[in-house]
């Protein structure tokens, strides 16, 4: 049940850092309203499958426009709305199964066409809805539901993968900070290009890794969590690559390119190339 | 000897000129009032590799590419050796002397290469060709010079000597088989049409039927035989908020053109059977959350790589119920050129009439031959725009059990497009009773798509038939000889697969027997037929080239008369 739909039945479970990523979006997306003036209805929430997709029917307050289509595809639909509606705000929401296993082939393809969109991926190292198998980011010789003798690849790392493919702003962030995170959303919505926002979002029934982020001075767990420091350039690809190879969790943008065009700009670039012909003039060039 | 109808087939390697030779008589030959077929089949490699093409010229419209070969031009010995044996009767060889020699009586050589070459123009073998073929069948030399004149006349500085060289091209050719002694008769002169005329291929004719009906956002990968709508979009579909764009696969392809679709804007993409494979999840994604969107299927021969370059009717049942669950797509079948283009612009029209995905079903043969026909009015040809939500906000997207108003985004009524069952706002709830209301609305859409027109003939006979697709023109001129011999049969024909229009699906049911022609092994059509409670039988035939003319007679007079017998006892 949802505030807005009493027929509406799922939950997250209690605890679950999706809460906090949804709390952030909306702040991002009333952010932005007030920025701008452009009314929620302009932006458009593409969500992938599992628990963190359902986020697009838990938004309270003033609805956006939502797809939840089908699992993996979150980037080519919303590539497809920005090309269509270039004036549209198009946010992807999905989890590491579905963005970086299922979906993985799509990011390089939308890095290198630097599409105007802002990605946040609610990362928790697992399957939660399909009940705990392994994921890319679940990490090697983790048991899992799905391997039972330990897992035999290595995780893979997110913020790394981006960097490699060329994506144009890449911040990182925990969920338990919601406030923070609006702030990475919406400098990732302000920049032209492709801005994915990676989140630890952990799952407090298959993964919880709570403690491990924040840690536990009692227990003697340092924090994974770190904020990126203020000195930090990141237009420089180089200290981006540094400071990801740190390890942990950094909190704040990583790399921001802004540099190149962005897709909006480039499908402009080509339609000052191309002739634009009348039907007639079409129907012509084959009538004789 | 007087001739209605003059068939060659030019065979080679792939960039021998056996294309632009067949294309360049069919032009010449429509210029000047004749009808004209060309029916082409490539290797699937880059350069080389066996290929063929064949050119039918009539002073009637032509149906098919024509059963028996008048002329063959043999650019190599493979060819001569591969095709020799279709040559009919009392027909010609060319040979291409400047590659190989023999000495089969009905042959004589032509030093193509050679004789473009002293014209100062090695790019004219294809008019030396073509001199020589109307010479075979005396076609006045002013008709070869008026194609050529109007060919290549484009103002440039050099456009006389490329004229003349080409005439000259043409004069050699001729002067050539009129020293080898064979002669095949007159060509009847033309009947010139009186109506404007368009060349074109289907996949051409496709395209524009899709523009003019508003396409707005195209996405593709490439794949044979639907690359050439890719290329022709990524051309043509330029301008304020249009956009043509090469994808990164057909998973991308279908839900890009799902995003551009749900945001508002009319959107296709075209593929062939492995592609329809890919976007089959898609196709149901844009069923479940009623997205208009149009897939074109360039059929090629299949399962998976299957035959890229040869043609086949086999991926009916795949695009009818493409995805898993409850589905039946909209499917829309031309029967040729002409029918491509207004197939384009119904399927656009189908998309946003019923707010769902759409399938334009053609197939290879189809997709590349060249032919004539009438430019279509396009003001008879309507454009449908999609029913829209302009109210206030608090609307719920998917209410009621019929067709309701979309909202686009930026715009009120916020919802969320949802591929899991869900309820009337698109949340997935977890009651059995909104997917019985909503699987009941998808369906009940189809009902808009139920259309009145069809071909029909000969209605009172009790046997009747019904071909579909690309294999109407073999079939319709089938259908006209058995009339002529007195055959009791009738036909019918429609584009539209599903929904079938209801008037014909109740006419097909009242008959004894519907006979059902079509290239793939299993009588998809005709299994569909007799699912919807008709009394069908396929005619199959799975080579990868169409159906003769010749061999549909035959089996379709041995259906009926076996019928008829059955009936008797």
């Amino acid at each position: 049940m949802s505030k807005k739909n009493p027929e509406y039945d799922f939950k997250w479970c209690p605890g679950c850092g999706d809460f906090g990523v949804r709390r952030a979006l909306e702040f991002a997306m009333i952010n932005r309203l007030e920025e701008t003036g452009l009314p929620i209805e302009n932006n458009v929430v593409v969500a992938g499958i599992g628990c963190s997709g359902n986020l697009v029917h838990l938004l309270e307050g003033e609805q956006p426009y939502g797809i939840h289509g089908i699992h993996g595809r979150t980037l080519p639909v919303a590539m497809g709305i920005k090309m269509a509606r270039p004036e549209l705000n198009v946010v992807v929401v999905a989890g590491d199964g579905d963005f970086l296993s299922i979906g993985g082939e799509h990011i390089a393809p939308q890095a290198a066409r630097n599409v105007n969109l802002t990605a946040v991926i609610m990362d928790n190292g697992v399957y939660g809805l399909t009940k705990g198998q392994s994921s890319p980011t679940t990490e090697m010789g983790a048991i899992t539901s799905s391997t039972p003798f330990g897992k035999i690849e290595e995780d893979l790392d997110p913020l790394e993968l981006y960097l490699t493919l060329g994506v144009s702003y890449i911040a990182s962030g925990f969920s338990g900070q919601p406030r923070v995170l609006a702030k990475l959303i919406n400098e990732g919505m302000n920049h032209d290009g492709m801005a994915m926002i990676h989140i630890q979002s952990p799952c407090v029934t298959y993964n919880d890794t709570f403690q491990l982020i924040k840690g536990n001075a009692r227990e003697g767990i340092a924090p994974a969590l770190w904020d990126i420091p203020e000195d930090h350039d990141p237009s420089d690809k180089r200290a981006a690559e540094e400071l990801v190879r740190q390890g942990g969790l950094p909190v704040g943008v990583i790399y921001k390119d802004e540099s190149r065009q962005s897709l909006d700009g480039n499908m402009n670039i080509i339609r000052s190339k191309a002739r634009e012909r009348s039907m007639d003039q079409l129907m012509d060039a084959y009538t004789f | 000897m007087q001739m209605n109808d003059f068939v060659v087939r030019f065979a080679g390697e792939g960039g021998q000129g056996v294309v632009t030779s067949a294309e360049g008589l069919a032009q010449a030959s429509t210029q000047v009032g004749y009808h004209a077929l060309t029916y082409a089949t490539f290797p699937s490699q880059i350069l080389g590799g066996p290929t063929w093409t064949q050119a039918r010229i009539r002073t009637e419209p032509v149906l098919s590419s024509g059963d028996e070969i008048d002329v063959l031009v043999a650019f190599n010995e493979e060819a001569y050796e591969t095709h020799a044996e279709d040559v009919r009767e009392g027909g010609v060889i060319i040979y291409n002397a400047d590659d190989f020699t023999m000495t089969d009586p009905r042959s004589f050589g032509l030093a193509v290469d050679t004789l473009a070459r002293s014209t100062g123009n090695n790019r004219a073998a294809n008019m030396v060709v073509i001199g020589a073929l109307a010479q075979l069948v005396h076609m006045p030399q002013q008709y070869l010079e008026d194609f050529v004149e109007a060919r290549f006349r484009r103002g440039r500085d050099n456009d006389d000597e490329i004229i003349s060289s080409n005439i000259e091209a043409m004069k050699l050719g001729r002067q050539n088989a009129a020293e080898s002694g064979f002669v095949l008769g007159d060509l009847a002169p033309p009947n010139p049409p009186d109506y404007q005329q368009m060349m074109l291929k289907g996949n051409e004719a496709i395209s524009l039927g899709a523009v003019h009906a508003g396409l707005k956002f195209y996405a593709g990968y490439p794949i044979s035989p639907a690359t050439t709508i890719l290329l022709w979009m990524e051309r043509n579909l330029v301008g304020e908020n249009k956009f043509a764009y090469q994808v990164s696969s057909e998973i991308e392809a279908i839900t890009a053109i799902l995003g551009a679709g749900f945001a508002g804007k009319k959107s296709m993409t075209a593929t062939a059977g492995p592609g329809i494979s890919l976007m089959s999840e898609g196709l149901g994604l844009a069923w479940m959350a009623e997205i208009p969107l149009v897939v074109v299927d360039v059929q090629r021969g299949g399962p998976a790589t299957g035959l890229p370059t040869k043609t086949e009717q086999s991926d009916l049942m795949g695009c009818m119920y493409p995805a898993h669950g409850d589905v039946r797509m909209p499917i829309i079948a031309p029967g040729s050129v002409e029918e491509c283009l207004v197939a384009g612009a119904h399927a656009i029209n189908w998309a946003e009439r019923y707010q769902g995905p759409v399938i334009l079903m053609s197939e290879m043969s189809m997709a590349e031959r060249v032919q004539n026909i009438p430019r279509p009015d396009l003001t008879k040809i309507p454009v449908e725009e999609r029913l829209t939500y302009e109210g206030a906000n608090g609307y719920h997207r998917y209410s009621g059990s019929e067709l309701s108003p979309m909202p686009l985004p930026g715009g009120p009524g916020a919802y969320v497009a949802n591929g899991s069952e869900h309820d009337e706002m698109g949340d997935t709830p977890p009651l059995p009773s909104r997917h019985i209301q909503m699987t009941e609305r998808r369906f009940s859409k189809l009902k808009l798509l139920e259309e009145d027109k069809y071909e029909a003939d000969n209605t009172d006979a009790r046997v009747a038939i019904m071909t579909w697709g690309g294999s109407k023109g073999p079939a319709q001129e089938a259908y006209d000889q058995l009339r002529e011999q007195g055959v009791d049969v009738g036909w019918y024909f429609s584009m539209f697969l599903n929904p079938l229009p209801p008037r014909l699906l109740e006419e097909l049911r009242s008959k004894e027997l519907v006979i059902v022609p079509e290239l793939n092994y299993q009588g998809q059509w005709a299994g569909i037929l007799r699912s919807e409670g008709v009394k069908a039988q396929a005619i199959t035939q799975y080579t990868g080239l169409p159906f003769k003319v010749s061999d549909l007679v035959s089996r379709v007079t041995e259906i009926v008369s076996e019928h008829t017998e059955a009936a008797r006892v």
